[in-house]
Order: structure tokens, then sequence, then C-alpha cells
């Protein structure tokens, strides 16, 4: 085989194509382009992490618990090192006395030892050292501009009132998301039990920070604290265990983006497929014309495999490049979740990953038109017959084929998700994807054919007729732009799904502010407040804090202890808040037993009603009983009823209900939960109840779903700007697809135009045909993408979905838009020349 | 020089494409040059058609994207053969062939008669046993078709090619040796025309 002739004739025949080829590479640019900026990214936010390993944390060590430590893991702590700065960090109310504004917030009472590593950013820059020393707070910068605060002005948290020293711009370990769903505080630790926030009920979180002596061995801390962990029940954290969870879950962000990109990249393929496919039939004449001269079948395939390559890799390379430029533009869009400044590099690994990447799937998707040059016979230089290019392989070739693209693309899944079975079902899904579309494209043809109805005009029969035509774009168009649109419509409709979920504004019967941790004798006067602001008390719920002792005679500690154990490990180990009622509540429905709302003492068996999932992950059973530690009180009671509980509604739910007439004596506390008519009553309730007892929290309906919303909107764009690449491929792919018939619908305007049709009517054939085409892409991608969204809800997120379709309207009109544009620019400027004069120009 | 004549749908067409291997028979043998080309694989044929064969088409068969030179250098760069030496040997026959001041034009640069010239160049670059042409001058007009008619006896003559010509022209037909009629897919009659020398 002469190499060096088929080089020459893979160039030489490559001329007057180049344009084309162009075309074709394009899709394939885009794709890279995904594949190498957000490769590329991983590397740097990997390399980013290792270099501020330590400032991940902050420390060397970092140990917590929900309640005081342990005296024993007090003395480890201290026999480790000097070094240490605790933290209590709770939530709480913040009143803001200058403009009576009230905030639940993050409190964070801090040593100022702490960070050992790394700084807190604060404006102005001193404040990080300052504000122990004078007393003051930190409180984040985004929170000063919102309430328009300045540093001199005071904050109340609690009791205590400090004066703002500065603004925090940044915490180590911490990431911009933390303070989405409540403003960061910072306070002294020093005289924070002054605030009076630290009462029994308040759920605190106790830390301590610890920086290691000079030859300390992390690896040994490491076992011993994971010895000591389940019977002195804490967590900890270290820096490689803290770099490696970031790591991680940076690898599974960029895993799943990958794969995001990965499908344009795929669409590419397709593009690139249909492309070759169209670009050989224009070759069997000279590939028949070759074979008759001498040339072997291989030398044929040769010739166009190695323009495949050669475009597949100049259009790769064009993609890592421009990649590389957009990797810039990620941090923007995920430093706000990033715990790390992110250092940006050129990355020449993923450049080289995203070349051999686009050169492989240009190759795999360009296999099954290339083997069918093998198989274009000499004899077609006799016969010029129409030639169904892939009628020539014979099917054990075409489904070996299919297997291999399958394999391929199931392969880098793999690779990308580190998971066999989800890489099967990713290949899967996309394969049924395909098929759904490739079938309705063939319907639609199929149905065109029958059934255009001869009492319509001509101009819509030529429209429809031009659905299913030889060189027709409709499986083209399906199939690119159908799974484009399905992506980005599943992405949106699953958002919305989530939203609507939370979105309980406008719904009279549900509360949209939820009060707690009011204290026994505070419960009267708040709903005093309440009742004297015109309001209704929806509910007023008591609290019992408790601890379960045993399970059915067996002591938590021997379960826990148990290897064989089946009961988890938080329901064991948990601080319960029971309430007791008679009655159940509107989002409780009996699942098994009998609900007992009323009970004598506690020195009886207590009947108390357990929700479903608890009783699951208690492995336990109606009857069984369940021995309660209340505050040094024990209780037995059993299992007299379960319950299915709705979770998703903004008022409190129990894991664990009692009768009325046992826990009326306990220690306990409140939660009120009340409708607020607007805004404006809601903030001024919480001003009033704050001002006169400022231990009291509340929560904000309207305010949390504008603020989950606003962080799903954040981490969907992420997700949307990727997908945006799979819809850019689509319309390059279909600007590619329409510019190959080109010279076709040109012979046939021309055509009609000499027959004396008007340039209004060949205009109007081929709106007619695109807004068909825009219409079928629209209906059939949003159909897949309703059924995606609907299957996501039942199986991964248990909610019923229900589709949005003003999204969906949305979505219709902007497609059917896109692709008319798409198409009335292919027939660009012919409609103003004489026809002969446009035959001559594009035939030459 | 041999004739194959008939009317349409006769079979010429796909006669000559057995005689040149580009088709196989259903039953029987075809044997070219001594070699049985149906014991043969499709590239093993394709190999003995660069060995021993020319084709010239009717409808030219030029490769759009190759200048005259490179058309007619194919047969013997598909050999391996020096690109020096082959590509003189093209542009020697261009000059034979008239055309020696358009070896870089494309085919849709040239004429129907500067394209089948072209044509005939490639078939007689690697000096064939047999040249094949299937109705040579079917897209010409009478005149140009009369050159290229003049043009393919000529080197015929010049090469001492045997040359099988497809033709439904009865006086293109007379200036072979031989005629042979095909009539629904048999040969009708085959006759051997006396001649003392052909008309060119």
């Amino acid at each position: 085989m002469s190499w060096s002739w088929i080089f020459k004739m893979a160039w030489r025949d490559s001329r007057s194509n180049r344009r084309k080829l162009f075309l074709y590479m394009a899709a394939i640019i885009v794709g890279v382009a995904a594949q190498v900026a957000i490769t590329s990214f991983r590397v740097n936010l990997n390399q980013s992490i290792n270099n501020q390993a330590k400032e991940l944390l902050g420390a060397d060590l970092e140990v917590g618990r929900n309640a005081p430590f342990e005296a024993e893991l007090q003395a480890y702590l201290d026999s480790l090192s000097p070094d240490q700065a605790e933290m209590l960090d709770f939530n709480s109310m913040a009143y803001f006395p200058k403009n009576g504004a009230t905030r639940l917030s993050q409190i964070m009472a801090l040593q100022p030892a702490f960070p050992y590593y790394g700084i807190i950013e604060t404006n102005p820059a001193e404040a990080a050292n300052e504000y122990a020393i004078n007393n003051g707070a930190l409180i984040d910068e985004a929170m000063l501009l919102q309430l328009e605060l300045e540093v001199g002005d005071s904050i109340k948290v609690g009791f205590n009132t400090y004066e703002i020293i500065g603004g925090i711009i940044d915490i180590p370990g911490q990431s911009m998301a933390n303070s989405f769903f409540g403003p960061r505080v910072i306070l002294p630790f020093q005289g924070i039990e002054e605030s009076g926030l630290l009462e029994r009920g308040s759920r605190l979180r106790y830390t301590t920070f610890v920086k290691y002596q000079p030859g300390t061995e992390p690896e040994i801390v490491v076992d011993e604290l994971d010895a000591m962990r389940d019977s002195l029940d804490f967590g900890f954290d270290d820096v490689a265990e803290r770099r490696d969870e970031v790591g991680e879950a940076i690898v599974y962000l960029s895993n799943f983006l990958n794969l995001i990109g990965f499908i344009a990249l795929l669409l590419g393929g397709i593009g690139v497929a249909s492309s070759i496919f169209v670009y050989v039939r224009q070759k069997i004449a000279t590939v028949a014309v070759l074979r008759c001269m001498g040339a072997s079948s291989n030398q044929a395939l040769a010739i166009y495999l190695i323009q495949a390559t050669a475009m597949g890799f100049v259009g790769s390379l064009i993609g890592a490049l421009s990649g590389t430029l957009i990797q810039l533009y990620l941090p923007v869009l995920v430093q706000d979740f990033i715990p790390v400044d992110i250092t940006l590099f050129i990355s020449w690994t993923s450049i080289l990953i995203g070349l051999v990447t686009g050169v492989f799937i240009s190759i795999l998707f360009a296999l099954m038109p290339l083997l069918a040059v093998r198989k274009i016979s000499p004899l077609f230089t006799l016969r010029s017959a129409q030639i169904n290019l892939m009628r020539l392989l014979n099917r054990v070739t075409r489904f070996t084929l299919f297997f291999i693209v399958t394999a391929g693309v199931t392969s880098y899944a793999w690779i990308m998700l580190l998971d066999l079975q989800a890489a099967i079902y990713f290949t899967g899904g996309l394969i049924l994807c395909l098929f759904i579309l490739a079938g309705f494209a063939i319907l639609i043809m199929k149905g065109a054919r029958k059934f255009i109805p001869s009492g319509w005009n001509y101009e819509w029969r030529q429209g429809l007729a031009n659905l299913y035509r030889p060189n027709n774009q409709t499986s083209t168009l399906l199939l690119t732009f159908g799974l484009g649109v399905t992506l980005i419509s599943s992405l949106y409709l699953t958002q919305d799904l989530l939203l609507g979920t939370i979105d309980f504004e406008g719904e009279e019967d549900l509360p949209n502010l939820a009060m707690f941790d009011i204290q026994y004798d505070q419960n009267a006067g708040v709903n005093q407040i309440i009742e004297d602001n015109g309001l209704e008390i929806i509910q007023n719920v008591p609290i019992v804090t408790m601890r379960l002792q045993s399970l059915q005679g067996r002591l938590v500690q021997e379960i826990l202890d148990d290897t064989n154990r089946v009961a988890e490990r938080w329901a064991l180990n948990r601080e319960y808040r029971s309430t007791y009622r008679d009655t159940l509540t509107l989002t409780e429905t009996l699942f098994e037993g009998e609900f007992i709302g009323s009970f004598d003492g506690y020195d009886e068996l207590v009947p108390v009603s357990v929700s479903y999932d608890l009783m699951e992950d208690l492995a336990a059973e109606v009857g069984d009983t369940l021995v309660w530690d209340v505050q040094g009180i024990p209780i037995t009671s059993y299992i007299s009823s379960t319950r299915m509980v709705n979770w998703q509604t903004p008022q409190p739910n129990f894991f664990v209900v009692f009768p009325t007439g046992v826990l009326e004596p306990a220690p306990q506390f409140f939660a009120t939960t009340v409708n607020t008519p607007n805004r404006e009553a809601s903030i001024n309730l919480q001003r009033e109840i704050v001002i006169a007892y400022p231990n009291i929290s509340a929560i904000d309906v309207g305010q949390i779903v504008g603020t989950i919303r606003e962080f799903l909107d954040r981490v969907t764009f992420v997700i949307q700007f990727i997908g945006l690449f799979s819809i850019i491929t689509g319309l390059i792919v279909l600007a590619g697809s329409a510019a190959t018939s080109r010279f076709q619908r040109i012979r046939e305007s021309v055509l009609l135009r000499t027959l004396g049709a008007r340039r209004r009517q060949v205009v109007k054939i081929q709106i007619i045909e695109y807004a068909f085409l825009g219409i079928l892409a629209a209906f059939i991608g949003l159909f897949l993408s309703v059924g995606t969204s609907a299957l996501i809800g039942y199986f991964y997120f248990n909610i019923e979905f229900i589709p949005n379709f003003a999204i969906l309207a949305t979505e219709v009109i902007l497609l059917i838009t896109l692709v008319l544009f798409i198409g009335l620019l292919n027939t660009r400027g012919i409609h103003s020349k004489p026809p002969l004069e446009i035959l001559r120009q594009e035939g030459s | 020089m041999s004739a194959i004549v008939g009317p349409s749908g006769s079979g010429k067409t796909t006669l000559l494409g057995l005689c040149a291997g580009l088709d196989q028979p259903t039953s029987g043998d075809v044997i070219l040059q001594g070699i049985t080309l149906s014991e043969l694989s499709e590239d093993e044929r394709a190999r003995v058609r660069n060995e021993h064969v020319g084709f010239v088409f009717q409808t030219f068969q030029l490769i759009p994207t190759l200048t005259a030179i490179e058309n007619v250098m194919v047969p013997l760069e598909l050999r391996g053969e020096s690109t020096k030496h082959v590509r003189q040997r093209a542009k020697d026959l261009l000059i034979e062939v008239g055309l020696g001041d358009r070896t870089h034009h494309y085919p849709t640069q040239l004429s129907g008669g500067e394209q089948q010239r072209v044509a005939i160049a490639r078939a007689f670059i690697n000096q064939p046993k047999i040249l094949f042409a299937d109705e040579p001058t079917g897209n010409l007009d009478t005149e140009t078709g009369e050159h290229i008619e003049d043009l393919i006896f000529d080197l015929n003559k010049s090469q001492q090619t045997t040359l099988v010509l497809v033709t439904h022209d009865p006086e293109l037909a007379q200036k072979c040796d031989r005629i042979i009629r095909i009539k629904n897919g048999k040969i009708d009659s085959d006759t051997f025309l006396e001649k003392a020398e052909v008309a060119g």
C-alpha cells in the first residue's frame, strides 16, 4: 500500500471541500472545548486545594460535638498540643438597632487564635485581629451592604450588644455558599454566655481547633481519635481528610459536568457521522473511479479515514485551545461554592486528553460511513443508481460498529463516573433517547408521506413533503437538537420541581413564619405579642428534649457496640426533641397501630407514636418498648402507632409524639408558627419579639424560599452553562446539515421560479418546512424532558412532578425561532438574483 | 478493435463491466490476459485492472478535485511509481492529446471534449493491454465526438492496445474490426469486418 500516494490523494481530494470540512469540524470544536474547560478547571482546582490544604481547616485538627467535650476527650487534646482555639456556633436572631432589621444568623463565638493557617479576610483588614480585643463583631460583608450598615453600627445577639468592627470576606475552610442560608457573625468567645443563648435546649456546636506540635504524626492522632469516637460521641477532621472530602466533592462535580459536556461531544459525533455520510455520498463516483484504476478497498478507505482524522484533529485542537480560554470563566461560576482561591494555569494534560477524546470521537462516529467506502464497487462508474450507503454494509458489520460505538461511549462515561453501573445507565439512557428521537423522525417522515391532505394548497404540501424527500434534515435535526433540548429542558424542569416543593407562599393554611427556642416562661408573652399584632397562631407546640436509653430491654450503648447492629447510629445517639398532643396534625397520616392522644402519668408504659422513617432506622416494630432519658428521668414507653409524616412543610414535625398527660411537668420550650399577611407584618413581628426575647429565633419562610431559589439558580446555572454547549453543537450541526443541502434547495427554488413561482411562495415553502422541523424538535425534546424530569422526581426525589407550562411554552417559541432563523439564513441571497446566475455561482 | 453494439437496455454495458472485471458473472468465467477473474477477490481484480486495463467512460469520470495532470497520474501512482517519472509521462500524454497548456486546470474548468481527452490520456498512461470505452462520444457534439474517436484510434494504434468499444452509433462501429451485436442480453451476431486499415 503506497502511503505516500494515499496521503497525497487525501490532501488533493480535500480541495474545494475544505469549507464543508470546517463545518464538520465545528461540531467537534464545541464538545472538545467543553471537555477541556472542565478538565483543566478540575486540575487547577485540585492544585489549588493541594497548595492551600491547611487553610481548608485553618488548623491541623478540628474536633466537634453537639455538647461540651467529655473530660477524657479534652484531656487527650490537651496532651496533644497547647495550641487550641475554641468555637461555639449556633443559629440565633441578630438584631440591628440602627434600622430595626432582624436576621436569623450563624453565630460563631471564636477564640482569636483561630485560624492557625490562612487568615480571616475582613474589610477593613485589621478587623480580624481587633474583634476579640475590642469585643466587637464581624459580619458578612454582603449583609452589611444589604442592610446598609457600617463599621461602628451595632448588632444585638441575645442580651449582648456588639459594635460592628468589620465585614467578613473570607473564612478559612468556608465558601461563600456558607452564608447563603444565614449571614455569618463572628463574636468574641469570651462573654458569649452573657448573651443568654447557651441555655438548655439551644442547639450548640462545640468545636476545638488544634495546631500540632512539631513531630506530631497525624496518622497516629487519627487512629487514637477513631478509637474514642463512638464512646465519647464526637466528630473530627484533619487536613488530609478535609482535603480528600473537598477533592472528592470536586471530582463528583467535575465528573458530572464532564458528562454534561460529553453529551455535547456526542452530539458533535452525531454531527460528524451525518456529515461524513453526506460527504462520502458525494464521493461515491470518485471512489468508484479509483477502484476502476486499481485502488484497493483499503486504499480508498484510508484516504477518507485520513481526512476524517485530520478534521477531528484540527477541530479538537481548536476546541482544546478554546476550552483553555473558557476555563478562565469557570471560577466565576463556582467560586462561591469552593473554599479555596482558585489559581489558573494551562493544563497541558487536559489539552492532550481533549485532543485524544476529540479525535477518538471523530473516528468512532465516522467509522460506519467510512467502512461503507470499502464496499463501493467500481461498477458504479457505469451505473448511476442512487446508493444507500448503509445498505452496503452487512448486518453483522452494522451491529459490530454499533457495539463498538456503544462500548466506546460507555468506557468514557465509566472513566468520568468511576462507576460501571452508572456508566451503563448513562449510555443506556442516551441510546434510548436517540432511539426514540430516531423512531420519531421515521414516524414523521412516513406520516408526512402518507397523510398530506390533498386539499391543502401547494406551499403547505411542498413544505411538508420536504420533511421526507431525499437529503432531508428531519433525522439530523431531531437527533441533535432533540437531545440538546431534552438535556437543557430537563435541568430547568427538575429545578422547578425542587423549588415547587418549598414554595409555600400564597398558601394561606400554611405558616410562613416559625419561631423556636421559646422558653416555657416566655411562651405566654410571645403569644400575646402575636395576638396584639392581630395575627393568628397556627401552632404552638411544646418541645421536650430527651435521649433514648434502651430499646426492647437492650441499652443503647450495648446496641451500638454490637457489630451486627441493624439500627442506624444517628437514631440511637440522637438528642430527640419530642412533643405531646392528643391529635394528629394535617401533615401526619396514621400508618399502623392506634394513636393514643392522652395518658395518665409516666409511671406506667406510655404509648408513643413514632414516625415511620424513624421506626425503620431503629429497626423497631409497633409494640416494641423504648426507655427515654428525659433530662434525668427515665420514662418507659411502647410504640402504639407509626405515622407517615410530610417533612416538606414549614412547620414543626416530630419523630416521636407523646400523649398529653405525661410530659407536661418536664422542662420544655416552645415553637410557634404564624401566618403573616405580608412581608412588613412579618418584619414587625420579628422585631418586636427579638427585642423582647433576644433568644428566640425566627424562620421567615418567604426569605428562605427566596434564598433557596437563589442558591438553586446559582447551582443549576453552572450545569446549564455546560449544557449550553450541547445546544450550540446542535445548532452547528443543524447549520452544517442545512449548508450541505443548500445547492439542492437552491436548485429546487430556482426551478420553481423558472416555472413561475413567486418569491413569496418559495419563501413560504421554506418557512413551512423549518417551522414544522422546529415544532417537531421542540415537541419531542420537551416530551422527553418531561418524561426524564418525572422519572427523576419519582425515583430520586420522591416528589410528584407537575410540568411548568410557562417554561415549556417559552422553550417551544425559542426553539422554533432558532430553527427558522438557521433555515432561512441558509437560503439567503437566492431570491433576489436571476435563476441562471445562481446556478452558475453555486455549481462552481 | 471490437465494437459492442445494440439497442438501449440490451446488455452492452453489462457485458463491458463483466469483461473489465467490474462485475461478477452469475455463472461462467471471464478470462482476461489468461487470468480467471472470477477466482480473484475484488482487490485482486483491481490490481489486474491497474496492470492491464484502461477505461474511457461516457461521462468522463474525472475526479473533480484533481487537476488534469493529477487525474492522468492516478493509475501509475497507484502502482507506487516515482512521482517525477509519472508526472513527466502524464505531461507527455496530455501534450499528445492537445492539452499541454491545460495541465493544471480542474475538470470544471474544461469543456466536455477537453475532459474526455484527459480521460483518454489517463486510460493510456499505464500502457494497458486492453482499453474499454463505454460510449466515449455519447455526451459530446458530433464534431468533438469525431475528434475524440480519432484520438482513441490513433493512440490505440500507436500503443498496440486491444480496444473494446461499446456504442450505439453504427458509423463508429463500422470503424472497428469486429462488431458484436447484443440483443436482449444475448449475442445476436459476431462479425469480423475485412479492412485494409481502420479509418482514423
